[in-house]
């Protein structure tokens, strides 16, 4: 029996499966017919590497959501998956009710996206640049034409539709985008950083545009690093770190979560030291200096009156005391500071772990050896 | 997690050809409006004019006597200048690398690509768009250049071509334009393959040195291996038929030179009760080269599968 183990080992080809994989379908009654976008179990692996984890995601009809975080964080893995442009490792989507792993043309056909950082043909003029992309949605030519004048003047284009595309600026680039979208007359607008690299004037009217579509009752998915855009149009918020949706709601509620109770004012004072007459307060937490007399106080509890009791009482005068609500920013801030010190630890504790998981390896493949040392011997021997 | 038991199968909906000529349009458009093939079509212009304008000088003292004057037009030569079709077998790999060499790798870096992809088609129909495309505009700039041929051997001759002449000529010019193609895929697969176009038009230009010049050497090389002299000479030419370039140079002697008789080796005894020098006819030239013309178009449906697996398993974000 040991001259069998003794032939080499037929060849194993490593394949990679990308498609063949047998995805899971859902359950009908899992399927709500006021979304327009639901998956569950969403994955994405690149190698060992996973873009994006099993995520659970919906999105109801006329609704406004915001996919956040920070770069590589899976959102735009997220998008090319609802668009059927990247195959899922895992788990379903449905848009408008149709699966864009098997039928992407139908979701294609209803869904406009327009990409980050979007480009045109440089040599074609802005008519012909949305022409091409209206012929390959399938829009008869008497249609199309009227269609193009009537966006292009909306997004105020009209001017420079004759114009090539290479003249044009950053800002004209993404209003072209959303009016190549627009020409498609989607059910859903995807829009995958819309807004970087606008200078604020124009982000600021890109955003004004996407108001309006959003009282049309158009649903839009719109994902961003840009937190106070996103806060301004958005009626929820997903918040992705590495791949993972770890926060979900409107922005009050994320706000709440990471805050918790936590609350913020603005003091404004002068001729006195607040960190001297303040720091006896009950249920202050921190103290910052945000300029000349100007500070931020974040406390537990409502201490206006303390605070305004404790500034008088010092001989100073004060100036100005508001409660300030926490913008996304903070809340960004505060999570990702949250979250970075959580992988710090875990980091540390992997590494003494795998020292200790080499130690062992290392004791294991010595064992091996004695072993393997010993056993021609044992083979000799009749 | 629980899910349903039912799998998805391999299948998708829609057609694969959606969109395809609506691609098609686009990018002959672009290309007939480009600096590039304008280029090219001065410098074909020029080299089929000069060449021409020699073989006729050499041409015409001989007019009354040769039966094949057309197909003389393609082949003679005089010094300095090579024959028409000698510049032919240039200037086509030429031409199609400079069509295909940033086909997809130029839509990445403008960023166009995903934008496209959005549109309701496949990826199918982009990439055998851009195929047609290219290969269609190599078609007309063929055809344009035969008639050229065949109207200046008429102008300057005074002989009107037989119809074999036409028969002949027709069948060469089908062969360069799969000539063409060999070489439109190979540079449309480096456009995949790379994301810089300049480093796919190099990859694709020493692919081209490869089998213009070192190719032969090497078969020379692969000839050596065998002991027996027949079996030699048979490995030499099986692989040098590898090579586009190879098969497109037999396809064109045994198509322009009616007198010829075999592309490979032939045994004294297969020559019995042949009359040499004498002409074949059209229909057995044909069959003659039709091995070659099978060769180039397996080689273009070869190379384009292999771009269409490789583009289908991009990603396509930039």
């Amino acid at each position: 029996m040991k001259t069998v183990a003794a032939f080499p080992r037929p060849f194993k080809v490593r394949v990679r499966h990308t498609r063949g994989v047998s995805l899971p379908d859902p359950q009908p009654e899992e399927l709500d017919p006021a979304c327009a976008i639901q998956a569950k179990g969403l994955r994405k692996a690149y190698g060992n590497v996973v873009a994006v984890k099993e995520l659970d995601l919906s999105v109801r009809k006329g609704e406004v959501v915001g996919l956040l975080g920070p770069n590589g964080s899976g959102k735009t893995t997220t998008i090319l998956m609802l668009m059927g442009l990247t195959e899922p490792s895992d788990g379903w989507a449905r848009v408008l009710g149709y699966n864009p792993l098997r039928d992407p043309l139908s979701v294609k056909r209803r869904v406009g996206y327009m990409p980050d950082s979007v480009g045109f043909y440089d040599h074609l003029t802005a008519t012909e640049n949305l022409e091409y992309t209206a012929m390959l949605a399938g829009l008869d030519a008497a249609s199309r034409k009227a269609r193009i004048r009537e966006v292009l003047t909306h997004l105020e284009l009209s001017n420079v539709a004759d114009k090539k595309v290479g003249t044009f600026s950053r800002g004209m680039r993404q209003r072209l985008g959303l009016a190549e979208v627009l020409v498609k007359e989607p059910g859903i607008i995807i829009l995958d950083e819309p807004t970087s690299g606008l200078d604020p004037e124009a982000a600021r009217e890109f955003l004004a545009i996407i108001r309006a579509l959003k009282e049309r009752g158009i649903t839009i998915l719109l994902s961003s690093h840009l937190l106070h855009q996103v806060q301004e149009v958005c009626d929820r918020v997903l918040l992705f770190y590495r791949g993972e949706k770890v926060l979900e709601g409107t922005v009050g509620d994320i706000t709440r979560r990471v805050m918790g109770s936590t609350r913020m004012f603005m003091l404004e004072v002068a001729g006195t030291d607040p960190n001297r007459v303040l720091a006896s307060i009950p249920g202050i937490l921190r103290l910052s200096k945000q300029g000349e007399g100007k500070w931020t106080v974040e406390a537990d509890r409502d201490i206006r009156a303390d605070i305004a009791d404790g500034v008088t009482r010092g001989g100073g005068r004060l100036l100005a005391l508001s409660d300030s609500e926490p913008t996304l920013d903070d809340v960004y801030a505060r999570y990702f500071e949250h979250m970075r010190t959580k992988d710090a630890e875990r980091a540390a504790m992997n590494s003494t772990e795998e020292q200790k998981f080499v130690r062992a390896g290392e004791r294991s493949s010595a064992e091996e050896q004695e072993t393997k040392g010993a056993a021609p011997q044992k083979e000799d021997s009749p | 997690m629980k899910h349903g038991d039912t799998t998805i199968t391999l299948q998708r909906e829609g057609s694969p050809f959606k969109g395809l000529w609506v691609v098609t349009v686009k990018e002959m458009a672009d290309h007939m409006g480009s600096i590039r093939i304008r280029l090219l079509f001065a410098l074909i212009g020029l080299a089929a004019v000069s060449a021409i304008y020699s073989a006729v000088q050499q041409i015409r003292s001989v007019v009354g006597e040769d039966p094949f004057v057309l197909l003389h037009v393609f082949t003679v030569s005089q010094d300095p200048l090579p024959s028409f079709v000698a510049f032919l077998s240039f200037l086509i790999p030429l031409g199609a690398i400079a069509l295909g060499f940033d086909a997809i790798n130029s839509e990445y870096n403008r960023r166009t690509l995903s934008r496209v992809l959005a549109q309701p088609i496949y990826r199918d129909a982009f990439l055998m768009g851009k195929f047609l495309a290219g290969f269609l505009t190599l078609a007309l700039t063929l055809v344009v250049l035969w008639l050229l041929v065949i109207g200046l051997a008429l102008f300057v001759l005074g002989v009107p071509p037989s119809a074999e002449e036409i028969g002949r000529s027709f069948m060469f010019l089908i062969a360069a334009l799969f000539y063409a193609g060999v070489w439109l895929t190979i540079a449309m697969l480096f456009s995949v393959v790379f994301r810089q176009p300049a480093t796919s038009a190099l990859a694709a230009l020493g692919v081209w040195l490869l089998f213009a010049i070192f190719w032969n050497m090497l078969a020379g090389l692969i000839g050596q291996i065998p002991s027996n002299q027949m079996a030699q000479l048979m490995s030499q030419l099986w692989f040098s038929r590898i090579s586009p370039n190879t098969l497109f140079a037999e396809a064109m002697v045994a198509l322009l030179d009616p007198t010829t008789r075999s592309l490979g080796p032939i045994l004294y005894s297969q020559l019995e009760g042949a009359m040499l020098g004498t002409a074949l006819p059209f229909g057995q030239s044909v069959l003659l080269v039709w091995p070659q013309f099978t060769g180039l178009i397996a080689e273009v449906i070869l190379l384009f599968t292999g771009t269409y697996i490789i583009f289908q398993r991009q990603e396509i974000r930039a």
